[in-house]
């Protein structure tokens, strides 16, 4: 009925292009509100936790090491901590992740076993990140004798980083045209050739994009490290792989539920530190991108 | 019906199906004389590219089912598995229907073949470089501007640097599959025109985007249909006087 309805007065009233026009205004204004809510609380978070947190900001906060029941100084070690499980997993999961990426997109037949490899990582994407810390814990830290360690968190953190990589980086290698490899094998390039000098050099900026968004997201997670790397309180910097760390977001975690009487400042601080932390891999991936694509020549 | 004095490419029984069952070639019998332009033509779906692929094994990258028969070049049996394919293409270059460039440099994609062929030289890569684009007939029109990204130039000059692409490895054959086919009909004689000189020291099998292309530029022809070959013989016999009546019905455009 519907249907008749509107193709009735669209008969009816061929010209009416005012109506029309109208309509237009109205859901273009919708969607741009719709738009609008979405941004609002990311921007209202953002700025929230500046006003909050920037006054605890300092060289110092940033430099020193916690003291008084981490009630006072600063969050190096946890600053330190982070950047060691990210450069940890980065270590294992992008040489692993971009060579499952080449495999599935370059060398894979289409066949019942490849759709089940990419159904797989997948859903992997998709298990909660407290599973995964759990599995760790399981795997890394008791079967394998790591203990809590930069290596377990930065294991357990590789396995969760990884369908990120492998999806986005098989999507960057998809991406570069077909009749490019075609023209590489005609005038007597092997397959793996094709690949290092014309696929991976023309995807490159897709990977690095897909390797940061992922990293990013490895830095930011409590969970997995929860039970395999991350330590409360540690008085000096971890002095190998099997130490365990400080880390900026289980630091928060602990400051902002654990101890009594923390000052609401140092904890907005850390929460900056941390936000600023991921937005900033954030906007480096997304220069990368927009630079790659403006000087694409495809 | 002697043909010319040496024959490039012998092809006997030759059938070739794809796993999707799509295109195909069936009893293929042709031989392709050495220093001529061969002209493969006929409706879409024929087989003809199907054909070209297969002398420099570039089906290879294809799902093909069954392929059965013998290609010869000179005494190099293209269909044997064991075969070096590197080598074989180095030998067979191909020019593609629409033009694609690298996304690098003129002449990086002049250079990119010989490298992995793994001339090193500078100088030799020089001269390949100048050899090659002046035999495509576009050293003129590029050669204050080899570094400058191979996609600023315009389709028809692109055109021609895959054919200097495929010229730069000195072939022995070169296959062009509708190599006009999205060019103006400038551009499409300026390749016309190369293909002419080149005869001199390749053997040339063509693909043709029209009819009137085939019978302008070749020196041998066979028409295909369906994934056989309906007819062949002498380029100006077979499109003046064609013996078989579909073939007369295409050149004739009744069809196709």
């Amino acid at each position: 009925m519907a249907a008749l309805h509107r193709q009735g007065k669209i008969y009816i009233n061929p010209g009416s292009s005012d109506l029309r026009l109208t309509r237009q205004k109205i859901g273009f204004g919708c969607l741009s509100l719709i738009t609008l809510v979405t941004v609002i609380p990311i921007l209202a978070v953002v700025i929230y936790i500046l006003i909050k947190g920037l006054p605890a900001i300092s060289w110092t906060f940033l430099s020193t090491f916690p003291f008084d029941g981490v009630k006072q100084g600063g969050i190096f070690p946890a600053i330190i901590g982070t950047f060691y499980l990210t450069l940890g997993t980065a270590i294992f999961s992008v040489p692993l992740g971009i060579g499952a990426a080449i495999y599935l997109s370059e060398y894979a037949p289409e066949n019942r076993w490849t759709r089940m490899i990419r159904i797989a990582i997948i859903n992997l994407a998709g298990i909660p990140s407290v599973v995964y810390g759990l599995f760790g814990l399981g795997l890394f830290v008791i079967f394998l004798k790591f203990g809590t360690s930069i290596l377990a968190g930065s294991l357990t953190l590789s396995i969760m980083t990884l369908p990120v990589i492998i999806s986005t980086a098989e999507e960057a290698l998809r991406a570069v045209p077909q009749s490019f490899r075609v023209v590489s094998i005609s005038v007597g390039a092997t397959r793996w050739q094709t690949i290092r000098r014309i696929v991976l050099p023309q995807s490159l900026p897709g990977i690095i994009t897909g390797v940061i968004l992922g990293l990013e997201r490895a830095a930011g997670e409590t969970a997995p490290i929860l039970f395999t790397a991350a330590s409360f309180f540690l008085p000096r910097l971890p002095n190998s792989f099997l130490d365990p760390t400080m880390a900026l977001p289980y630091h928060l975690f602990v400051i902002s539920t654990q101890v009594p009487g923390m000052p609401v400042k140092i904890q907005y601080g850390t929460a900056l530190v941390l936000i600023v932390f991921v937005l900033g891999m954030n906007l480096i991936a997304t220069t990368i991108r927009s630079r790659a694509r403006a000087h694409r020549q495809w | 019906m002697v043909i010319a004095d040496m024959i490039k490419i012998l092809i006997e029984h030759l059938s070739l199906q794809y796993s999707d069952g799509k295109e195909s070639l069936r009893d293929i019998n042709l031989e392709i004389p050495a220093n001529e332009i061969t002209v493969l033509f006929g409706p879409a779906g024929g087989g003809k590219s199907s054909l070209l692929r297969i002398f420099n094994r570039l089906n290879d990258l294809a799902d093909v089912k069954l392929i059965s028969g013998k290609v010869l070049m000179d005494d190099t049996d293209i269909l044997d598995p064991k075969l070096d394919v590197i080598s074989l293409r180095r030998r067979v270059g191909m020019v593609f229907a629409r033009p694609v460039v690298l996304p690098m440099s003129i002449r990086s994609n002049l250079t990119y073949g010989l490298e992995l062929a793994g001339e090193k030289q500078e100088t030799k890569l020089n001269e390949a470089v100048e050899r090659s684009l002046v035999q495509a007939a576009l050293w003129d029109e590029v050669k204050d501007r080899l570094d400058e990204p191979a996609v600023s130039l315009s389709g028809g000059q692109q055109q021609r640097l895959c054919l200097a692409r495929s010229l730069v490895l000195k072939p022995e054959v070169i296959l062009l599959d509708e190599p006009t086919s999205g060019l103006d009909p400038i551009s499409t004689g300026k390749v016309e025109a190369s293909l002419h000189d080149l005869k001199q020291t390749y053997t040339i099998v063509l693909v043709p985007h029209s009819v009137q292309q085939a019978a302008r530029v070749s020196d041998f022809a066979g028409f295909f249909l369906q994934g056989e070959l309906i007819e062949k013989g002498i380029g100006k016999e077979l499109f003046i006087n064609p013996k078989d009546k579909r073939t007369e019905d295409y050149i004739m455009g009744r069809f196709g």
